[in-house]
């Protein structure tokens, strides 16, 4: 009995200070974001701020970022909804109408989320250029819908093929044809998946960052781009860095928080096991 | 067989006939001229949305016809095609790129054979390191998150009171990005000595524990590297704790209690019913984290700031392409990251394509 005490305690103890572990990173940022400028210092960095909770660094943070949170604002939520109206239509289409080569070229299209970009980045800058999408915005969502393909259509074909077939046959003995089963039967029962893939390709589009530094001029650099470039500027306090930091990675953050279930779902998907 | 009729449906026919041809007068305007508002250029987003209204019309008419495996693959086409150019189009591309000599803004498409490859494996100490280092970060990398991970979901396992609350905390880096993750990281391990100690190392200075303060990332190579892994494991421990704690929860509790009941102790259930039982999710877990770390980019950028020490070849491939103009080796260097990832992933996919075909 004492043993099963002391290895429950353990186990508690481990678990604790694992947490300790994950959440040391945001502490920092916090802590040092609700510092008076006066108290930072890197001799106290650790400390709690003494005079009570200001956000001095979270403004000038904020001041650092704000044309870039835009940027970032400006691409994830068409990206997100264009990305997901596509996927839904391929996975309904792969999951529910095979032909003879569907599986393989589903197959050839999930290959398209595990190539490192690297690998196509040269052809996709001179392309970007040629159409005349280099440098802005539109040209950014583009890419990343069209890199989006492989996961979008792979969450929701695994979804749809959950679904079962005894509902779409229901609707052809109405008389409903292809499209109309997907705009009066499959669709409507595709709000989760709307949700797991517009929460996962948002994370995705706000934390990217290589398509970002190529194919943005400085004007449209989304936050990842501008705050590499503020970390790598002697001109920025760490103590505003700390905040800024906090501030571009809180979108996503909160998006866990409170749609942890789905985002979750769209990272188990990555897997492959659906 | 389906009947492969055709059934004249005037309301659409004229619809798609409209779509057809508001899609071709755009196209034609949208070609001539140009379109800006709000400072940007809207002209081949235009043209690419009146390409597609045409394809609708075009879709109106496949429709008419009675054959739905050709609807469904007309339906399929756009993005098929953006696939077929953007992946594999693009692949092509840039391995002809590294069979060139192009060095300059002027592509240079002159055939020089596999010079570009064996020039960085005989004559680029900087690719060297680069191999090296990925070959540390991805071992200590995966290792770490599998031990972790599995250690995570087994203590997760064990009835643990606010168990949501702790698989929240460790999942929660997941949610943040490479470059978020790197500069935090890289002030928490500061390397600075002496009045400027900081982050991780000011704790351990504070604690006494003099002996555990490190120089992080600067230590002698290749140990220096091994440090990166840390941001990485703290980013990616939990999601392999979430694939190994799925693995675990799937495993029927009959099968727990019969082991039991044979008089297993907890420790023998977990080493001889539940570990085999979870190796195809330390197979997931390996390839998701392999093909992760293959390509590890961002993560070292901002951790790294350029110290070549800490190179990979994702960030060479960046450099000598964007920097140095060096298309042709950029080229190459990014063949090479593709090819690491295709040997590890294309057996999954197969496996996995296959499977899908018997069912």
């Amino acid at each position: 009995m004492t043993r099963r005490i002391v290895l429950k305690t353990l186990t508690y103890l481990i678990l604790i200070a694992l947490a300790f572990f994950f959440l040391l990173p945001v502490y920092l940022m916090l802590l040092t974001g609700f510092k008076p400028f006066n108290e930072v210092d890197l001799k106290t960095m650790w400390a709690l701020p003494t005079t009570g909770i200001h956000i001095d660094n979270f403004i000038a943070g904020f001041n650092q970022l704000a044309p870039n949170l835009a940027n970032s604002l400006k691409m994830v939520i068409p990206e997100s909804i264009l990305s997901a109206l596509l996927g839904s239509l391929n996975g309904y289409l792969l999951a529910k109408w095979k032909f003879k080569f569907s599986n393989l070229i589903f197959t050839l299209i999930l290959f398209g989320m595990f190539i490192p970009y690297q690998s196509i980045l040269i052809p996709l800058v001179k392309f970007m250029f040629y159409i005349k999408l280099y440098g802005d915005i539109p040209g950014l969502v583009l890419v990343h819908i069209i890199y989006g393909i492989p996961i979008t259509t792979l969450i929701f074909r695994n979804y749809y093929a959950g679904i079962g077939t005894e509902i779409l046959e229901a609707g052809r003995m109405d008389g409903a044809s292809l499209m109309g089963l997907y705009r009066y039967i499959m669709f409507p029962l595709s709000a989760p998946s709307f949700a797991v893939v517009i929460i996962w390709q948002f994370t995705q589009a706000w934390n990217e960052f290589l398509f970002a530094v190529i194919l943005t001029n400085q004007a449209h650099w989304p936050v990842t781009v501008a705050l590499n470039n503020l970390a790598g500027s002697q001109l920025v306090q760490w103590n505003v860095l700390m905040a800024a930091t906090f501030l571009a990675a809180m979108p996503t953050l909160l998006v866990y928080v409170f749609l942890g279930r789905f985002f979750l779902r769209g990272l188990m998907a990555g897997a492959l096991k659906g | 067989m389906k009947p492969k009729g055709f059934t004249l449906s005037p309301p659409r026919l004229i619809l798609a006939i409209i779509l057809i041809l508001v899609g071709a007068i755009s196209i034609f305007f949208l070609s001539h001229t140009t379109i800006n508002f709000t400072g940007t250029n809207w002209t081949s987003i235009g043209l690419l949305a009146s390409g597609l209204i045409f394809y609708t019309g075009v879709l109106v008419i496949v429709g008419m016809f009675e054959n739905e495996t050709m609807l469904s693959i007309a339906l399929l086409l756009p993005s098929i095609v953006a696939v077929a150019i953007f992946v594999y189009g693009f692949i092509g591309w840039s391995i002809r790129v590294s069979f060139s000599k192009w060095k300059g803004l002027n592509p240079d498409y002159t055939w020089v054979g596999l010079k570009q490859y064996y020039d960085l494996f005989n004559h680029d100490p900087r690719f060297v390191i680069d191999v090296r280092n990925t070959v540390v970060f991805t071992v200590l990398f995966i290792l770490a998150c599998l031990i972790l991970g599995l250690g995570m979901a087994i203590l997760l396992d064990q009835r643990v009171k606010g168990e949501a609350v702790f698989r929240g905390i460790f999942l929660f880096p997941m949610s943040i990005s490479f470059i978020a993750s790197g500069v935090v990281w890289g002030w928490l391990m500061n390397p600075a000595t002496g009045s400027r100690t900081a982050g991780i190392n000011l704790i351990f200075q504070s604690l006494g524990l003099k002996s555990l303060i490190s120089l992080w990332t600067t230590t002698k190579q290749p140990w220096g590297m091994a440090f990166t892994v840390i941001p990485a494991v703290w980013q990616l421990a939990g999601f392999t704790m979430a694939l190994y704690l799925g693995g675990i929860r799937s495993i029927s509790d009959d099968l727990r209690e019969a082991a039991r009941v044979d008089g297993a102790s907890e420790f023998e259930i977990y080493r001889y019913v539940i570990l085999p039982l979870l190796q195809p999710v330390t197979l997931s877990a390996v390839i998701i984290l392999a093909h992760m770390s293959l390509k590890i980019f961002d993560l070292i950028v901002a951790l790294g700031k350029g110290d070549i020490r800490l190179d990979v070849p994702g960030i060479y491939m960046w450099t000598t392409t964007f920097a140095a103009n060096n298309y042709a080796q950029g080229a190459a260097i990014g063949v090479l990251m593709l090819l690491s990832v295709a040997i590890l992933v294309v057996p999954y996919l197969v496996q996995n394509m296959r499977s899908e075909t018997e069912l």
